[in-house]
């Protein structure tokens, strides 16, 4: 049975949960409790935003019907239960593709939308938010708000990137994007060091739509902030052949792998691996979109790597005016810190405003990084990221990932948090929530 | 006695059974029915709303087939009909009815034939898990979850036999339930609709094998859906898109009876198999 727990399994609350397949049980739900309660969808969110301990959850994933999908103009409109993958099963045989998507598949559109994701593309096309055209709210009281950016505008834009505060989302309709084929041009580029990525990603940024790179975090002295850089476009055919597509799914990790799975060894060992797997500097290829989009849906389940204790992913985003200074330092702490980073990915983000409050990208390179739960010195590395990302003028504690941040600096990278307090449904509340807003 | 011990015995026994399974469904699938023309398939599902139902509805939606469905409220029925046309079907149409109403059931199967333009498939999901104590507590109410759950099936299930047997092709699905296996104090009413839905399909499937159409008696055990919403999920529970995979499946290929999830099959067998004199003693 399906396990109520965030994607780093580092939080072990308690929920009593109600699965909703119908609106009208969620309206009875809502109603009857006296226990504060929060929409979970696939938990992929890695800290404890879609947590709520004590309280009540309720499972969206039942509520998964498509509702219409114009063909001719690209909208689609759904459930909030239903998967991006579902999505994509039913939209890229008719030439649509998802104009942002996160790197999992296995989000929810509620989901997506409560935290506002952003995607590999987010200087053309800002975030998930950005191409809701509207949605239908449900609040505690029974009143259900249908919010598009001409009506009740001020909670549709409260609810995009809402943390699932504002209230359920019943359902809602997205702007597709329309797509050649399934395949992206991919070319894959080895950097040596973090300036080699800074040139390569300002020099990409006008002629590929996808950018992102992925950092070899164990390497310092000469070669800190050496990997490789992934950049993309829709392919247009004729292709010069079809790459097959990666079938279903095929590794899952056991549960609860054990705590040492992921000693520095393996880790070392993978890093090489993945940096050494591209021989020459720039390899071009065409790619079947779900390797290119979704490289770790591949290995189910792959967060058990991380064993029992769980792991926490940190992100953060610097404005580029300081000369990147503030990227060299996080980079040199995290290297050097002994405390394993794991997956470390770079993207950027561009001008492209969203009408999310409280969403979390603006404008310069953002870092997310895999840390193993390994206790204090973990939290502390963190806590000391995001005084260099203050000092930078960057924003960190976005809640897609974080597990640990204080009151204090969550206030400070997000003050509109009390506006959009406003708006939170008296009814609902999360971990998160509670921790960025006690003091 | 304790009914972890069945369980476990159960779940054993039930291993060996899987094994035995896999080598004849590999067969069955060999020998795929026949009565897959060309064309999208003509299917008719009643009491379409039913999770299970929906799940299994979304099979023959992705292979391009057309759909009739029945279920009697307007909001959950037009929700999944709209579902199945974007996931592909070819065609989906809806009509509400309370199934409850048997004199209404022959109009109904008209409408649903007339639009489909014949009928190659034919699932019926509807049910209701009634209160067995408030069922205990006066005959009124155990009539109406045995007209739900036995009549009404009957009652459908009639004329379709008919129309099947003359046309000489097709597949007729039920969900009946393990409950029908053998009567328990804390389900008996609901169990003894679907023992006699079990042993209805048992004769017509005696009676319509001669011509061709497979009759298939669908058997799951715990499901996670509105239904069982009320009940403490344990381990055995699985959810409704797992059962609707076996039915979708058991359909394609003509199974007879089929236990969803398979190892139910093993677990039933040993709870058939307890003398009477200690079943009864037993708080199941
Ligand atoms: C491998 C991996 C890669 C990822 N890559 C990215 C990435 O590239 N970019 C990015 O931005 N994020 C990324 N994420 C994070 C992920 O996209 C977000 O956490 C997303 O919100 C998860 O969606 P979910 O359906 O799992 O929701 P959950 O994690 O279950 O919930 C997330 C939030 O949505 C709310 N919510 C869910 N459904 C509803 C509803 N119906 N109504 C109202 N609120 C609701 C919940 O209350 C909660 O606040 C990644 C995660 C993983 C595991
Ligand atoms: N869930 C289990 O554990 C389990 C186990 C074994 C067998 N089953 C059987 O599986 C079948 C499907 O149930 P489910 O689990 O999918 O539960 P479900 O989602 O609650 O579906 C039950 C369906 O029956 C419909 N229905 C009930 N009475 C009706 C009537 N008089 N007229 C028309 N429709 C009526 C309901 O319609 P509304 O939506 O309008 O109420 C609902 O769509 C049932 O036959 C059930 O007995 C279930």
């Amino acid at each position: 049975m399906k396990q109520y727990q965030s994607w780093g399994r580092y939080f072990k609350y308690t929920h009593q949960v109600h699965k909703i397949r119908w609106p009208g049980r969620a309206e009875t739900v809502l109603q009857t409790t006296n226990r504060l309660v929060l929409p979970f969808g696939m938990g992929r969110s890695y800290g404890d935003s879609c947590l709520n301990d004590g309280g009540l959850l309720l499972d969206t994933t039942p509520m998964n019907r498509f509702m219409a999908f114009n063909r001719k103009k690209g909208l689609l409109r759904c459930e909030a239960g239903v998967t991006l993958a579902e999505i994509l099963k039913v939209i890229v045989p008719h030439h649509w593709f998802l104009t942002v998507t996160p790197g999992t598949k296995f989000v929810t559109v509620g989901g997506a939308i409560a935290n506002d994701v952003h995607g590999k593309n987010h200087a053309c096309a800002g975030t998930f938010g950005c191409h809701v055209t509207q949605f239908e709210l449900l609040r505690s009281s029974g009143e259900r708000l249908l919010c598009s950016p001409a009506k009740n505008p001020d909670w549709f834009r409260a609810t995009i990137g809402g943390l699932g505060l504002t209230g359920l989302i019943l359902w809602a309709e997205i702007k597709l994007k329309p797509i050649a084929g399934p395949y992206i041009e991919e070319d894959i580029i080895k950097f040596g060091n973090l300036e080699e990525f800074f040139d390569i990603a300002a020099e990409s940024e006008a002629n590929y739509e996808y950018t992102v790179a992925w950092l070899d975090s164990l390497s310092h002295g000469q070669s800190l902030g050496k990997g490789l850089f992934m950049r993309g476009n829709p392919a247009k055919p004729p292709y010069t052949h079809m790459p097959h597509r990666p079938s279903g799914l095929r590794v899952t990790v056991p549960l609860n792998a054990p705590n040492f799975a992921l000693n520095r060894l393996t880790m070392r060992a993978f890093n090489l691996l993945y940096y050494e797997k591209e021989l020459s500097k720039i390899k071009r290829r065409l790619v079947h979109y779900e390797p290119f989009f979704y490289p770790l849906d591949a290995v189910h389940q792959w967060n058990r790597i991380y064993g029992p204790r769980g792991f926490m992913q940190y992100q953060c985003v610097v404005p580029y005016n300081d000369g990147y200074q503030a990227i060299k330092t996080i980079v040199h702490k995290m290297a050097t810190s002994g405390l394993n980073p794991f997956l470390n990915v770079f993207k950027t983000f561009g001008d492209y405003p969203s009408p999310g409050l409280m969403s979390f990208p603006q404008k310069g390179v953002t870092l997310a990084i895999d840390f193993p739960n390994q206790g204090r010195a973990t939290l502390d590395l963190q806590t000391e990221i995001d005084a260099i990302v203050r000092e930078a003028g960057g924003v960190s504690g976005y809640a897609a990932k974080d597990s640990r941040i204080s009151a204090a600096d969550f206030q400070h990278f997000f003050p509109q948090w009390a506006e959009f307090s406003r708006f939170v449904d008296p009814k609902f509340s999360s971990s998160f929530w509670r921790r960025v807003t006690t003091r | 006695m304790n009914r972890k011990f069945f369980i476990n015995t159960a779940l054993g026994f039930a291993a060996g059974l899987g094994a035995a399974r896999l080598v004849k469904s590999r067969q069955d699938r060999q020998r795929r029915l026949s009565f897959r023309n060309t064309g999208p398939r003509k299917v008719l599902i009643i009491g379409a709303t039913s999770a299970i139902a929906a799940e299994t509805a979304r099979f023959f939606a992705a292979a391009g087939d057309d759909l009739f469905l029945v279920g009697r409220n307007p909001q959950k029925t037009a929700a999944v009909t709209n579902d199945l046309q974007v996931r592909g079907a070819n065609r989906v149409e809806y009509r509400l009815q309370d199934l409850a109403d048997t004199a209404q059931h022959a109009n109904l199967l008209a409408a649903a034939i007339e639009w489909l333009g014949g009928l190659d498939i034919v699932l019926i999901a509807h049910g209701t898990l009634g209160n067995q104590k408030a069922c205990q507590a006066g005959y009124d109410l155990t009539e109406k979850e045995l007209t739900t759950n036995f009549l009404s099936v009957v009652s459908l299930l009639t004329p379709l036999a008919n129309h099947f047997e003359q046309q000489q092709r097709g597949a007729i699905a039920v969900i009946s339930s393990v409950a029908g296996d053998r009567g328990r104090q804390s389900n008996y009413v609901y169990g003894a609709a679907k023992a006699g839905v079990s042993a209805f399909l048992q004769g017509l499937r005696n009676r319509l094998a001669k011509s061709g159409v497979a009759v298939i008696t669908i058997k799951p055990g715990f499901v996670d859906t509105p239904m069982t919403a009320g009940i403490e999920k344990g381990r055995l529970f699985v959810g409704p898109e797992v059962v609707a995979k076996g039915i979708y499946q058991a359909i394609e290929t003509g199974q007879d009876v089929v236990y969803l999830p398979w190892f139910w099959g093993g677990i039933m067998t040993v709870i058939k198999h307890i003398p009477e004199s200690i079943f009864k003693r037993l708080s199941l």
